[in-house]
């Protein structure tokens, strides 16, 4: 079991503020993702947008701002669970909460801050016959760990920022990779759309556009596709250990609706003395609260994370004062690794 | 000039509602009715990178051309096919737009 001062469901950018401002009060975090990487939306949907609204910075990469704040956490090791769901929420009998994810892992800690922002992640599936049967068995909307795909013939299918990105990853790991494209043209970054015609061009990958992967075709596990040339009218079958289809994710609220917490339309109601929920010891921070006056901004959400960790130490110590210091004055000191 | 433009929006359980929009404050069609709190989620906030505003039309008011990025985000998101679909985000608030009627697309709906 992972144990911690405070549980920070939500790995994007209020999730990870929230470790700076818990670690210079000496509280240590552990973050829990639905997504394989930290940086929620700003790393999953948008990483190339420019924003213009925090402070300091004239415009940053949404990409770039999640590097910058790992950077800025790293001294204090925060702990991480990622590409599994937060569950559950389950009140132990010394007072500590137990958040146990989708694939069982257990965390207990005093606090929760749930920085869940739209809910987590759930991928977009593609409308394919027998999809399901092949799940966890060839077919992944997710990619948690590359090396899987080492030395696999595999296809992936979409045509936005992911799906670019992973096939220039996976084009040095996987024996074969072919890219489906049901268009012509990629809606990703320019770079990385020349990348991938390059890779073509070089016979290094198998591109496909105008074309729609159809069928799946195994014995249990996953041994092939077929690809149909949407302009042609012709089908091809390829052979695949691995199909996997990034069209993009859509944020559900998913568990968190049932962990007892007041409600608010698709929000989690907080007191914004602290952000605290209706449930002594859990706080909600960033785009999942609501409260009189809500702004669904970055900055406010790192405002809000500020204030709350500053709750949690009184809940965590309620007989110690906290001096607030400054980091002009006292530095960053982290935690020994 | 009208500053100010009626909007009929139909949701997911059939229910019309008809809001006002001002025309003259840059609005995206989404931001319009976001701001008269319907049930949006356009969860990139008005990127086009999510189909989370989608909405289809159901008057014959004639609507901006579609962008490259718009075309492709329905596309990806499946809803591309469907007659009068587009993101409400790329569509903006203007004048001749007085009197729309919309309805919510699927996506719209976080829990759907």
């Amino acid at each position: 079991m992972i144990e911690t001062d405070i549980i920070i469901i939500g790995a994007g950018p209020v999730g990870m503020f929230t470790v700076f401002e818990a670690g210079l009060i000496k509280l240590k975090c552990h973050l829990i993702d639905a997504l394989p990487q930290p940086g929620g939306q700003l790393a999953e949907i948008y990483p190339k947008k420019p924003i213009y609204d925090i402070p300091g910075y004239p415009s940053v990469l949404a990409g770039d701002l999640i590097t910058n704040l790992m950077k800025q956490i790293e001294p204090f090791k925060p702990g991480f669970t990622l590409g599994e769901r937060a569950e559950t929420i389950k009140k132990l009998e010394d007072g500590r909460f137990l958040v146990t994810t989708s694939r069982g892992t257990k965390h207990a800690a005093p606090v929760i801050a749930i920085a869940g922002g739209l809910g987590c992640f759930e991928p977009r599936k593609p409308e394919l016959e027998n999809l399901e049967k092949f799940e966890d068995h060839g077919v992944d909307y997710i990619i948690r760990d590359p090396e899987v795909y080492r030395n696999k013939k595999i296809v992936i299918s979409g045509g936005g920022d992911s799906a670019l990105d992973w096939t220039n990853y996976l084009v040095d790991v996987a024996s074969e990779v072919t890219l489906v494209h049901r268009r012509k043209a990629f809606r990703g970054a320019l770079d990385s759309v020349e990348k991938v015609q390059h890779l073509a061009e070089n016979g290094r990958i198998k591109l496909r556009t105008m074309s729609e992967v159809t069928e799946l075709h195994g014995n249990g596990v996953l041994s092939g596709v077929a690809i149909t040339d949407l302009e042609k009218n012709e089908v091809i079958n390829v052979d695949a250990e691995n199909f996997i289809p990034l069209f993009g994710l859509s944020p559900k609220l998913g568990p968190i609706k049932d962990w007892g917490l007041n409600l608010n339309k698709e929000s989690i109601a907080v007191n914004t003395f602290d952000y605290s929920t209706n449930v002594p010891g859990i706080y909600a921070i960033g785009d999942i609260n609501d409260y009189p006056g809500k702004l669904r901004l970055i900055l406010c959400g790192f405002h809000e994370a500020t204030l709350m960790v500053q709750s949690a130490y009184k809940h965590i110590y309620p007989e110690k004062n906290l001096v607030l210091k400054y980091t002009t004055v006292s530095g960053v000191n982290g935690f020994e690794g | 000039m009208k500053d100010m433009i009626t909007i009929h929006v139909e949701d997911l359980k059939g229910v019309v509602h008809t809001v006002e929009a001002p025309t003259d404050m840059g609005l995206s069609l989404m931001e319009a009715m976001k701001a008269n709190e319907l049930p949006v989620k356009a969860m990139c906030g008005g990127m086009a990178m999510c189909a989370s505003c989608n909405i289809i039309l159901q008057s014959d008011h004639e609507l901006p051309e579609m962008g490259e990025a718009e075309e492709e985000m329905l596309d990806e998101a499946m809803v591309l096919n469907i007659e009068g679909s587009r993101l409400s985000c790329q569509i903006k608030v203007t004048e001749n737009l007085d009197g729309l009627r919309v309805k919510l697309g699927a996506l719209t709906d976080p829990e759907a």
